[in-house]
């Protein structure tokens, strides 16, 4: 059975939020957005209670994900490096009636205790773009839009920090939503998790311009 | 105001503690039953001192066996309807503080202190 739930409203976002803030234009968000339709009556299935998103950005994931579980029934917590995105993840919330709580921080660090095995569902559309690691250091020390994209070797040097740690993260019924570019070796991905006794589903597969884009869905059970 | 149960010092010394605070009132649908549900993921010793230094004194000293809905409803009230929008929160640990602005707390750490 599929569910079919409209795209958060982002009309308040400005060229000048744009500026500083990834524009959810981009296919990637979409696809993240898409993803999450697909699994929409698995998620609602489980009910929730901590939802998280890494690198939220305009906020228009978690606002999906707020309204995909019901706004007064799980908790969202958007983190972002960069403050400017925190301020527009919170007007995004706003301008569309639900609550999420956004927090200035790098990936989980300052949440990582309270977490532990507490995450029902992860969302992360990570800074995938094989770069140099003078970028990634660069864009993730002036936390600002580059931060969005520039991922070091293979576009995995962030990603890879999170899924280290998500044996440790995920509850016993949780899931993550990973975004994946082709070049980040999603199959590679997969099977890493797998013999970490997660299970691996590509859920979504889809070419948008240059990039191959697909988004898999890592998860407890 | 549940952020606080969730929020950790890198050198684990829960909960934060608030200073000079501004508090928002934002009233929010009540979904007891969520509540209800969420109690498991409360540190109830840390939510209520932080409770009391924020000003409200609603939330009973030990947590109940069983909840009657006021006691729900006062706990909706403080965990999804109390914001601090502007203040500090400091480590009890290292002393560290943390600004909350707008509604929203920056734990980034500048890039010396990290890996302390």
């Amino acid at each position: 059975m599929s569910i079919s739930l409209p795209t958060p409203n982002i009309a308040h976002l400005t060229e000048e939020d744009y500026e500083h803030v990834y524009e959810p234009a981009a296919e990637d968000s979409f696809i993240l957005l898409d993803a999450l339709e697909l699994d929409a009556q698995l998620v609602r299935d489980d009910q929730p209670l901590i939802c998280v998103e890494i690198g939220s950005g305009s906020g228009i994931a978690s606002t999906f994900l707020s309204q995909l579980v019901g706004s007064s029934s799980s908790l969202v917590i958007s983190t972002d490096i960069n403050r400017y995105a925190c301020g527009v993840t919170l007007r995004t919330a706003q301008a569309n009636e639900i609550s999420l709580n956004p927090i200035l921080c790098h990936l989980l660090d300052p949440l990582f205790n309270r977490l532990k095995n507490n995450i029902d569902i992860l969302v992360f559309n990570p800074p995938y773009v094989p770069t140099g690691m003078t970028e990634l250091m660069d864009t993730q020390n002036q936390r600002d839009i580059g931060g969005a994209w520039a991922g070091g070797q293979d576009g995995m040097i962030i990603t890879d920090v999170i899924l280290d740690k998500l044996p440790e993260l995920l509850s016993p019924i949780g899931k993550m939503y990973l975004v994946t570019v082709i070049q980040n070796k999603p199959l590679e991905i997969m099977r890493k998790m797998e013999s970490k006794g997660l299970v691996c589903k590509e859920i979504i597969k889809r070419r948008a311009g240059r990039e191959l884009l697909s988004v898999l869905r890592i998860s407890r059970t | 105001m549940y952020i606080v149960n969730v929020e950790n010092c890198t050198k684990d010394n829960f909960p934060l503690s608030f200073s000079e605070v501004e508090l928002v009132i934002r009233p929010a649908p009540e979904n007891l039953e969520f509540i209800q549900r969420f109690l498991p993921k409360l540190d109830w010793s840390a939510l209520v001192d932080t409770a009391r230094s924020l000003g409200d004194e609603s939330l009973p000293e030990q947590m109940p066996d069983q909840w009657t809905d006021d006691q729900l409803k006062a706990l909706h009230h403080v965990l999804m309807e109390l914001h601090v929008e502007e203040g500090n929160m400091t480590c009890r640990g290292c002393g560290h503080v943390y600004p909350i602005s707008n509604g929203i707390p920056n734990m980034l750490l500048a890039e010396h202190e990290v890996g302390r």
